[in-house]
C-alpha cells in the first residue's frame, strides 16, 4: 500500500523527447489506468515507474521517497506484462515462487504464500503444471499470481488483457478490479481500450503524444473532456467533432442555429457525442443516413449532417429501420455541446 | 464383379476397420517400399567398410593378408581387441581413448560454458564496442584453425602446454559458430522474460543460471554432440602438440600405428581399433540423441 507521485517525468530516446512532463499524485490503494492511442507513451511511463526504464527529467516517488535510481525489486512493485512473461521452464508454483526465493524466504513461508495465493486466483488444480499447459486466462491468473505474492506496494499492469478473447476480458476485468479491491493495493493499469479504461479506472491518464491530455475520473473525462484528443478519445462510438461559428451567443452547426451555454466566440470546433442525439421531428439538425448498425439496445446510423459533406454519427435507443438517404431530424441539449479551440484543441466553458 | 471395377474403388471403403480402400494400397505400398528399398541400400552402402573393419579386427593377419579378403568374422575378436587396448602399436589403446574422451568432453563443455556466456553479454549488456566485439567473434568463423596454426602453436609452446590436456582443449575452445547459435537462440527470448526476472529481484548471473540455462538446454544438448565429434575428430592439433606417445588421442594414434617405411602394419589391432575408436561418438550421438528429441518434446511456448 503506498501512494506513487509523478513529478514532472520526462523521457528522451537519444534526441527523441517521447514523454513531454507528465506529473500525477496517485492515492493509496486508487486504480489509476492510463490510457491512449499505440505510441503514445503510456508504456514507456509505466515502465519508468517499474525502473525498466530509465527516468530523463523529473522524479518518481513511491511513498514519498525518490525511487528513479533504484532496481525494480527495490521499488517493492509488481508487473503484469502483456504477454505474462512467465518462465516456461517453471511450473505455475515455480513462478509464482520464484521472486520470493530470490529474496531468501525459506521454502515452507514461500509454500503458504503461494498456495494463498493460487487459493485466491482458483489456480490450486493448476500448480505444478507448465505454462504452455494452461490457457490463456490461466496465464494470466498465473502472472497476477506472481504479483500478488510478493505482496508489493504497487501493482503495474502492463496491457494484460490485449491477449485475451472478448469474453474473457470482460471476466479477467472484473476480477483484476475486484482482486484489487480487496487487497488494497495501488495499482497503475496501462491500455489502449476506453472501455478497460472507462470501466476500471478510480481515476484515468488519457495520453497522446507523451503528454498527459487529461487526468480525471472516468465520467469526468467524458462529461467534460478537456481536449478535443480525450473527447474523441474516450466513449465508443466516438465523438462527432464539427467546425462551426458562435456569432451573438448563437451556434451556427451544420446549416442550423441553436443558443449555446459558451464564452467562445468566432471559430470554434463543436463535439457531439453520438448518444445525447434525441431524435425530434422538430429538431434544427439532421442527418442523411447512409448506413445503419442495429446493436440491439441501440441503433448507430452514419452519414452526414445537413445538407453538408461532414461525416456524423448518432446513437438511438432501440431498433430503428432507417434506410439510405433518409433524412432523420433530431435536437442536442445545450449541456451536451462541448467546444473547442479550433487551433489548440482545448476545452472553452 | 472385380477389384478393378471403378465403382467398387471408388466405394467407401466398408470394412475400413480391417483393410484400407482397395488402390491406397497398392500406390501406398509400392512408394513404401520403394522408398525403403533406396534406404536400406544406401545404409548398407555406408555400413560396409565398417562391416570389413570389423572382420578384419577379428581375424588373424595372415587371414588379412591372403586374398580373397575375408567376409565373415574369424575367431580373433577378443585376442585381437584385448591385444589392441591394453598393448598397442606405440601405446595401449585404452590409454588413447581416455586422451581422446578429455580431450572431446573439455573442448565440448568448454566451448559451451564459453559461448553462453559471450552471447548472455553481447544480447543482454550494453557495452562500449558491443557490436565491434560481436563482429571480432563472428570474423572468427572465418578462419579455420589451419590458418592460425602457426601462431597458436608459438603461443601454446610459449606457456610451456605442449604434452598436455590444456594445450589439448585450450586453443580449440572459443566457438564463434555456437556464439552466433546461442546469440540467435536467446534474440528469440522474449524481452519481457528479463525484465519479469529483474522486477522478481534476479540478478543478471541469477537470470542467466534460472532461466537462460534451463531454457537453452535443448540447444546444450544438441550443440554438445557436435562440438564432442568435432573434438573427437581433431586430428592435426593433436598431432602437432602432441610428441609423448602417452598424450596421444585415438584419431591421430590410429594413423600412427600405419607403418612407415618397410615396417608391416599389425591390421587386425588397427582395425580393432578403428572400431573402438566409432564407439564413444556413437554413444554420444545415441544417448544425447534421445535427450535432445525429450528436450524437443518438452519444449517451451
Amino acid at each position: 500500500m503506498a501512494t506513487v507521485e509523478l513529478d514532472n517525468i520526462k523521457k528522451r530516446f537519444g534526441g527523441t523527447q517521447v514523454i513531454h512532463g507528465v506529473s500525477t499524485a496517485i492515492e493509496d490503494g486508487e486504480f489509476i489506468v492510463i490510457v491512449g492511442p499505440s505510441g503514445c507513451g503510456k508504456s514507456t511511463l509505466l515502465r519508468m515507474v517499474a525502473g525498466l526504464e530509465s527516468v530523463s527529467e523529473g522524479e518518481v516517488r513511491i511513498d514519498g521517497e525518490r525511487v528513479n535510481e533504484r532496481e525494480p525489486m527495490a521499488r517493492d512493485i509488481a508487473m503484469v506484462f502483456q504477454n505474462y512473461a512467465l518462465y516456461p521452464h517453471m511450473s505455475v508454483r515455480q513462478n509464482m515462487g520464484y521472486g520470493l526465493k530470490i529474496a531468501g524466504l525459506p521454502k515452507s513461508e514461500i509454500a503458504a504464500k503461494v498456495d494463498e495465493a493460487a487459493a485466491l486466483l482458483q489456480l490450486e488444480p493448476y500448480l505444478d503444471r507448465r505454462p504452455r499447459e494452461l490457457s490463456g486466462g490461466q496465464r494470466q491468473r498465473v502472472a497476477m499470481g506472481r504479483a500478488i505474492v510478493r505482496e508489493p506496494k504497487v501493482f503495474l499492469f502492463d496491457e494484460p488483457l490485449s491477449n485475451l478473447d472478448a469474453k474473457l476480458r470482460v471476466q479477467m476485468r472484473l476480477e483484476i478490479r475486484d482482486l484489487q479491491n480487496r487487497l488494497g493495493i495501488t495499482a497503475l493499469y496501462v491500455t489502449h481500450d476506453q472501455v478497460e479504461a472507462m470501466t476500471m479506472a478510480d481515476r484515468m491518464i488519457v495520453m497522446n503524444a507523451g503528454r498527459a491530455e487529461q487526468i480525471g475520473t472516468p465520467l469526468e473525462v467524458y462529461e467534460r473532456p478537456q481536449t478535443l484528443f480525450a473527447a474523441q478519445f474516450i466513449g465508443s462510438p466516438s465523438m462527432n467533432v464539427l467546425d462551426a461559428t458562435m456569432q451573438d451567443g448563437v451556434l451556427h452547426l451544420g446549416g442550423a442555429t441553436m443558443p449555446a451555454p459558451t464564452t467562445a466566440t468566432g471559430k470554434v470546433t463543436v463535439g457531439l457525442r453520438p448518444e445525447h442525439a434525441i431524435a425530434d421531428p422538430e429538431g434544427p439538425l439532421s442527418l442523411t443516413v447512409q448506413m445503419g448498425e442495429p446493436l440491439g439496445a441501440n441503433t448507430l446510423l452514419h452519414g452526414r449532417i445537413g445538407d453538408g459533406s461532414e461525416a456524423f454519427t448518432i446513437s438511438l435507443p432501440g431498433v430503428h429501420h432507417a434506410t439510405a438517404g433518409e433524412r432523420i431530424a433530431f435536437r442536442v441539449l445545450p449541456e451536451n455541446l462541448h467546444f473547442f479551440d479550433p487551433e489548440t484543441g482545448a476545452r472553452i466553458d | 464383379m472385380t477389384a478393378r471395377d471403378p465403382l467398387v474403388a471408388a466405394a467407401p471403403p466398408l470394412k475400413s476397420g480391417r483393410e484400407p480402400a482397395p488402390g491406397m494400397v497398392e500406390k501406398r505400398g509400392r512408394s513404401l517400399w520403394l522408398s525403403h528399398a533406396v534406404m536400406i541400400l544406401g545404409v548398407l552402402i555406408v555400413f560396409f567398410p565398417i562391416w570389413l573393419a570389423f572382420v578384419a579386427s577379428t581375424v588373424t593377419q595372415s587371414e588379412i593378408i591372403r586374398p580373397p579378403m575375408p567376409v565373415w568374422p574369424g575367431d580373433q575378436f577378443f585376442i585381437n581387441y584385448k591385444n589392441a587396448l591394453f598393448s598397442g602399436v606405440n601405446v595401449p589403446v585404452a590409454t588413447m581413448l581416455m586422451n581422446s574422451l578429455i580431450m572431446a568432453i573439455g573442448i565440448a563443455v568448454g566451448k559451451i560454458i564459453i559461448s553462453l556466456l559471450s552471447a548472455f553479454a553481447i544480447v543482454y549488456f550494453r557495452f562500449p564496442g558491443k557490436t565491434i566485439f560481436f563482429w571480432l567473434i563472428f570474423l572468427t568463423l572465418m578462419l579455420p584453425v589451419e590458418v592460425r596454426i602457426v601462431p597458436t602453436y608459438e603461443v601454446v609452446a610459449g606457456f610451456g602446454m605442449l604434452n598436455s590436456y590444456s594445450g589439448l582443449i585450450f586453443p580449440l575452445i572459443a566457438s564463434a559458430t555456437a556464439t552466433f547459435l546461442f546469440r540467435q537462440f536467446f534474440m528469440t527470448i522474449p524481452d519481457e522474460l528479463a525484465e519479469a526476472a529483474r522486477v522478481d529481484g534476479a540478478g543478471p548471473m541469477r537470470f542467466f543460471w534460472d532461466i537462460l540455462v534451463p531454457m537453452s538446454r535443448t540447444n546444450v544438448a544438441a550443440l554438445f554432440v557436435i562440438l564432442f565429434i568435432y573434438g573427437w575428430n581433431q586430428y592435426l592439433w593433436p598431432l602437432l602438440i602432441t610428441t609423448d606417445p602417452e598424450m596421444n588421442t585415438i584419431v591421430m594414434g590410429l594413423k600412427q600405428m600405419f607403418p612407415s617405411g618397410d615396417d608391416f602394419a599389425h591390421w587386425p589391432t588397427i582395425m580393432a581399433t578403428s572400431i573402438l575408436a566409432m564407439i564413444p561418438p556413437v554413444i554420444v550421438v545415441i544417448s544425447m540423441q534421445k535427450l535432445f528429441i525429450r528436450g524437443l518434446v518438452d519444449s517451451e511456448k
